[in-house]
């Protein structure tokens, strides 16, 4: 990795990460990318993250599905751990809670899938500063 | 430039120097604010102000808190309340809440009568405990020359600061956390495991009864009693400065006499003096000073120079912990104490008619680590220790007042012979450059051949901790060097094993001030100038002796001619001289 | 969006769900299937809007319309009107209260969202292994402005944006850099204080845990700010995670020569490195912090001197704990004007909390300075658990105190929480109900101090565990009356004479409830009794006579049989020998059994 040696280099690496993000996000071709992250926190992966997480990369893969899954950090929902947010190319991301292996599959055969919405969605409840 | 800023402590107006302490600056006005852990040795440069007990809190206008008065430094235009109902109340409370913490054993206490926790309770006059609860309760720890127990343990962390930063020695920090803390050696291990060198400056410092002496006075009243035992007494030369202390005189006044007329009440069949084995150490020192350096003149590469002195058994366990690798540099002579014991049970019992095992060596000390010391096995002839029982200057007045004795009036008496003649240069081993001072004065004649007139080296006087001074011997330039307490000598140490040490002898001494400023000595309650009172009178002594060369003592003389042979010769270093030990395990 | 065209958003928080919202969903599903829309949209269950005040709440999609205060028998207009007509229910939106405007689009309208997240913006956000997804997000660009600035000028900002101090004190942040950026040394230090030991607390473990790369940049902004080329955060070893994230975060950062030196060819040079704490609770103190940073027993000591002059190894080192950081390449990056306009007049920006306790919903939360707790707690937390009554909030760990119904509509800052008896602390909120006893929480943060305290100091170490001794004998209901006098002296000598801030808060739990809950103490000592039925000691189970049809069941249950009556006769407990087990109470299938 060549160092960053100017905010034009900063710059660079920001627009190209977005670019490919957005070629992810926003495009909504047929076999365009879905996306998952998992809040994996100490709290998210002590209720049972790392399993979700797993699931979601070899279920997706073994299902045909191309998904994105990476990690984040503290969602803040506390009360509904495990929380992953799924974002459908050109859709808004949605956060689901509660999400154990058997919610898990659900929201893969029918949100991924079918784009029906599931039970136990948290509605984002914050303003972000962008 | 210093820095005056005014301010007003109970209503009195007063300027002082920026960096001044509230306490300090009260004390400018007359004004004593109560302290417990606070601590300030000024002749020793020695301040512990952690500011933990919180007796000295004082009111400080517009501050939300009170302020701890002995670390709070005055800001210009304080005004500060010592004894407003704020401050009673809060210095009332901390103080009931040390003694709900507390054993109220005080009756059967050894610091009772003397202990700073139970006039400071009684100067504020607390007269009920409102808070009650749990005790703290440990093990009583019992070690050759300590014993500690930390029920009666205040926190008031002195101890750690003689042992960590004054002596370095690292025997004692606080462990656990909240009610549980306590101070104690690493893993809660009993202090013979621990680096100890049994200085005894925790004990020194110890405001409540929590670090003791171990006394073997009722051992010594058995063998006293004994008909079938010659105990024969040997008292050190610091003993005498302060012996007096204990029974009300001001400090600084020389007790010998009668303090040897106490010794003879008490029952001992002979008085001597240490300072007779002290004349007897300088001739084997200053010996083997004489033949190092002649050697390492010569270029004899096996010859390490400095050479360190080895009377104060505290230093001698503080090298064979922490410096090891060193142990062939010190002195091999033993101490004064151990010298004492090996001729009185040899030269004197011989002379005396009687046998070894029927002889009883006591020796009243300023020191804890001589209670270690005189067990120590190379210190037995088949299990038979030279000295039996080492008490201290407290233990030995403890002993006087039990024996219905009025010490201040009584007559004058003389040391026996032939192990109580001593020099001048005997007497001042009992201070920091004494021992060094004593061992220029005879090798500078054994190797000049010439007559010292200038007996006085005031050169190597002094209560710093570090010194140096340049002794001119015919032409050849000796540099030595000097320190008292151990954080002090260790840095000389390092210097030494770094290759920088630029001296041929060093004079060491494990406690602040030397023997006068012993673990065993009465307490000083922090008037660290009781210690240079007690310096100034055995100069006096010093200064008052016919004789003040060792090699000069007729006694030691005779005992060369009809005993010994010659100084460093084969008998010499069979009763004389010792060897020092890898305990570097203690600290690891 | 798949299948179906819309859908129907339906809360089942249990504030809503309270509020009936599962018979709304039966009766929307119904309404839909009689007018054959069922395969068009479809209906589901959320998780709480936080806006439970006006719930049951009911969101429409993808049009993003927000219905407040929904009854089962509005499913009928909204299907016919909205679903099917396109018009909006104008008559169920939410109007704002102050200009009136009708609000509808929850997604733009912002009106519901309490929270604002500035520390926790990229928490949930990026993966905080990855720094490019932290530089898409304006990662490090904060840092590059802030070398075509002076360091003085940084400092200036800091200042000007009121940001204080979030591990507890409230300390100005850019006092502090300007003070250690004035004093003159050969080596200056900046320390991440990350050792977070409030019970409760979790903010700044989700911090690192979740974006530790702004940690990293804003310690490179203080550390140009003022003169300092080393930082070093202490963190807790309890938290395996955050240091793997951090270690990672680090290396990437060298890597990427964000970190090292001459950091984006400035010629400014930097690094950080880590070291642990065995999670004393004092070592959050900064002096105390510093001491165990050496290697020595982590005791606080007496300021001044304070650590900005005379810190780390006895240079200027200046300490500020993760969340403060975690504001300040925001503040760089937007302003100092932008962050000031945020919060109140003293207190600016946010404030991430943990919400705990009996509350719905427990998690974390990052609110503007100036929300009430009513806010926080109704609208964000969504009510009390089970709907039962609210009792009050503690806040500041141990070192704060409660907050109760008096207090709910005060907005939340440093001062106002100082001057309601307990203070902001580092953002541990704990809710409690009308079952929780307030003398064992001022019980069981006494424990926590008491076990926590350094031991340096008499009254902290002595006088926290005698204040335990008698909270413990009132529990149990062996109090007396002069017990109050002694904790009232004793509380207020402790906070007069600690050493530390540890010592001089300790105390504010029991001051605090003994001000707003003194009937609970008096009932636990004069009568004997825990008014929210706590206390095992304090209890008193007892069977109601009228009730009680002599099943016999209860007498069969109880393990210690003291409970006696005659077959169809209503029977009587031994108080004597009962055990107060609950096993009688369990087992009466008429109620007859209660807890006096």
């Amino acid at each position: 990795m060549a160092k960053v040696k100017s905010l034009t280099d900063l710059k660079k690496i920001k627009e190209n990460f977005q670019m490919k993000m957005d070629l992810i996000a926003k495009c909504d071709a047929p076999d365009s990318m879905f996306q998952v992250k998992i809040a994996m926190a100490t709290c998210g992966i002590a209720s049972g993250a790392k399993e979700v997480m797993n699931y979601f990369i070899e279920e997706c893969s073994k299902r045909g599905i191309l998904a994105l899954v990476t990690q984040t950090g503290c969602m803040g929902y506390c009360y509904a751990e495990p929380t992953i947010e799924v974002t459908l190319p050109g859709e808004e991301p949605i956060v689901f809670g509660d999400v154990d292996l058997k919610r898990a599959n659900e929201i893969i055969e029918k949100y991924i899938k079918n784009g029906e919405l599931v039970d136990g969605i948290i509605p984002v409840n914050y303003n972000t500063i962008d | 430039m210093e820095q005056m800023i005014k301010l007003t402590i109970d209503n009195k107006d007063i300027e002082v120097v920026q960096g001044t302490t509230i306490l300090e600056a009260a004390k400018i006005i007359g004004v004593d604010i109560p302290t417990l852990c606070y601590m300030h040795l000024e002749d020793l440069d020695i301040e512990h102000n952690p500011g933990g007990c919180r007796i000295c809190v004082v009111e400080v206008e517009g501050r939300k808190n009170l302020a701890s008065s002995c670390n709070t430094k005055c800001v210009a235009g304080m005004n500060i309340k010592t004894h407003s109902m704020r401050v009673l109340n809060a210095r009332k409370t901390v103080m009931e809440l040390i003694l709900s913490d507390h054993p109220a054993d005080c009756l059967v206490c050894a610091k009772s009568g003397n202990c700073d926790l139970q006039t400071m309770a009684n100067n504020l006059g607390v007269r009920e405990i409102h808070y009650k609860g749990e005790q703290s309760t440990y093990r009583v720890d019992y070690s050759p020359s300590i014993i500690r127990d930390m029920d009666k343990c205040i926190m008031c962390r002195r101890c750690e600061t003689m042992c960590n930063v004054v002596q370095t020695v690292g025997a004692l920090s606080a462990i656990n956390r909240g009610f549980e803390t306590v101070v104690s050696p690493a893993f809660e291990m009993n202090l013979e495991k621990s680096p100890c060198t049994y200085c005894g400056q925790c004990v020194a410092v110890c405001p409540t009864g929590a670090l003791t002496e171990k006394d073997h006075t009722n051992h010594l009243i058995g063998d006293l009693a004994d008909p079938n035992k010659t105990v024969i007494v040997q008292t050190a030369p610091a003993v005498r400065a302060a012996l007096g202390e204990e029974f009300g005189m001001v400090p600084g006044i020389l007790v010998t006499g009668k303090m040897v007329a106490a010794l003879r009440n008490l029952g001992f069949d002979r008085v001597f003096d240490t300072d007779f084995a002290a004349d007897l150490t300088i001739m084997e020192e200053g010996t083997e000073l004489l033949q190092r350096l002649d050697a390492f003149l010569k270029g004899d590469k096996k010859v390490k120079l400095p050479i360190l002195t080895s009377c104060c058994p505290a230093w001698v366990n503080f090298f064979e912990h922490h410096f090891p690798d060193m142990k062939d540099i010190p002195s091999t002579a033993r101490s004064p104490q151990q010298i004492f014991g090996s001729i009185a049970k040899t030269y004197l019992a011989n002379k005396m008619g009687i046998k070894r095992e029927d002889m009883t060596v006591v020796s009243v000390m300023p020191c804890l680590a001589k209670k270690y010391e005189c067990q120590r096995d190379e210190f037995k002839v088949d299990g038979d220790p030279d000295v039996n029982y080492s008490i201290t200057t407290r233990e030995l007045a403890n002993l006087i007042k039990q024996a219905n004795m009025d010490f201040v009036t009584l007559p004058d008496e003389d040391f026996d012979n032939p192990l109580g003649e001593s020099t001048g240069a005997g007497v001042i081993f009992g201070i920091t450059g004494g021992v060094i001072e004593a061992a220029i004065r005879t090798a500078y004649e054994i190797y000049t051949g010439k007559t010292l007139e200038k007996v006085d080296f005031v050169s190597f006087r002094g209560m710093e901790g570090v010194r140096s001074a340049k002794v001119d011997f015919n032409g050849l330039e000796l540099n030595i060097g000097i320190a008292h307490g151990l954080g002090n000598a260790r840095k000389l140490l390092e210097e030494i094993r770094d290759g920088k040490s630029q001296y041929h002898a060093i004079e060491i001494m494990a406690c602040p001030g030397g023997c006068i400023g012993g673990g065993g000595q009465p307490l000083h309650h922090g008037d660290a100038s009781i210690i240079a009172k007690r310096a100034a009178a055995l100069y006096r002594e010093d200064a008052g002796k016919a004789i003040r060369k060792s090699h000069e003592n007729p006694y030691i003389i005779k005992l060369y001619e009809e005993f010994l042979g010659k100084p460093c010769g084969e008998l010499s270093h069979k009763l004389l001289h010792t060897h020092y030990f890898d305990r570097k395990d203690v600290i690891e | 969006m798949g299948k179906y065209k819309m859908h129907i958003l339906i809360c089942s928080g249990a504030g809503c769900r309270a509020s009936a919202s599962e018979l709304i969903q039966n009766k929307f599903e119904l309404v839909l299937k009689a007018k054959g829309l069922e395969n068009e949209v479809q209906v589901v269950t959320t998780a709480c809007f936080g806006f439970c005040e006006k719930g049951p709440i009911v969101k429409i999609l993808p049009d993003n319309t927000f219905y407040i205060e929904v009854k089962p028998e509005d499913a009928e207009e909204i299907i016919e009107e909205h679903i099917i007509k396109g018009r909006q229910v104008s008559r169920l939106l939410y109007a704002a209260t102050i200009n009136k405007e009708v609000v509808s689009n929850a997604q733009n309208s912002g009106l519901h969202k309490k929270q604002i997240r500035v520390a926790l913006r990229n928490c949930g956000f990026i993966d905080p292994e990855n720094i490019e997804e932290y530089i898409a997000r304006d990662g490090y660009s904060a840092l590059g402005k802030c070398f075509e600035m002076l360091p003085q000028t940084v400092v200036d900002v800091i200042k000007e944006s009121g940001l204080r101090g979030r591990g507890g004190g409230g300390f100005p942040t850019g006092l502090k850099w300007e003070i250690a950026s004035k004093y003159k040394a050969d080596q200056k230090y900046v320390v991440c204080n990350a050792d977070e030991g409030d019970p409760g607390a979790f903010m700044d473990r989700s911090i690192l845990e979740g974006d530790p790369h702004s940690v990293l940049e804003a310690m490179a902004i203080c550390a140009y700010s003022i003169g300092a080329d080393q930082g070093i955060i202490y963190v807790r070893a309890e938290y395996p995670l955050a240091i793997e994230r951090l270690k990672v975060a680090i290396n990437q950062a060298r890597q990427y020569g964000l970190l090292g030196n001459d950091i984006l060819g400035s010629g400014f040079n930097f690094d950080v490195e880590m070291r642990y704490g065995a999670g004393a609770f004092v070592c959050g103190e900064e002096t105390a912090l510093i001491y165990s940073m050496e290697g020595l027993r982590g005791e606080p000591t007496i300021k001044p001197p304070f650590p900005t002059e005379s810190g780390y190894k006895g240079k200027p080192t200046n300490v500020n704990n993760v969340e403060t950081f975690a504001n300040i390449p925001v503040i760089i990056n937007k302003g100092a004007k932008w962050f000031s306009s945020i919060g109140t007049e003293k207190s600016k920006g946010t404030k991430v909390f943990a919400l705990a306790g009996n509350i719905n919903n427990v998690g974390l939360i990052e609110v503007p300075m100036g929300t009430t707790l009513r806010e926080v707690i109704y609208e964000i937390g969504g009510g009390i658990k089970d709907g039962k009554k609210f009792k009050a909030v503690q806040t500041g760990g141990p070192s704060g105190g409660c907050l109760t119904e008096k207090h709910l509509d005060t907005p939340i800052d440093f001062d106002n929480l100082l001057a309601a008896g307990s203070m902001m602390g580092s953002g541990g909120m704990i809710v409690m109900d009308e079952d929780d006893c307030m003398v064992s929480m001022a019980k069981f943060y006494i424990e926590f101090s008491v076990e926590e305290s350094c031991g340096k100091c008499t009254p902290c170490r002595i006088g926290n565990k005698r204040l335990y001794e008698i909270l413990d004998k009132i529990t149990k209901g062996e109090g007396t009356l002069n017990d109050l006098d002694l904790l009232r002296n004793l509380s207020g000598v402790i906070k007069d004479t600690s050493l530390c801030g540890l010592g001089q808060t300790s105390p504010n739990p029991v001051l605090s409830t003994l001000d707003n809950f003194y009937d609970e103490y008096i009932a636990h000592i004069v009568d004997h009794k825990c008014p929210a039925g706590r206390f095992k000691a304090l209890l008193q189970y007892a069977i109601n006579p009228e009730l009680c049809v002599g099943c016999t069941l209860c007498a069969k249950n109880c393990p210690v049989n003291c409970i006696s009556g005659e077959r169809k006769k209503a029977h009587v407990i031994d108080f004597e020998k009962c055990i107060k087990c609950g096993a009688c109470m369990d087992a009466c299938k008429f109620n007859a059994i209660s807890i006096q």
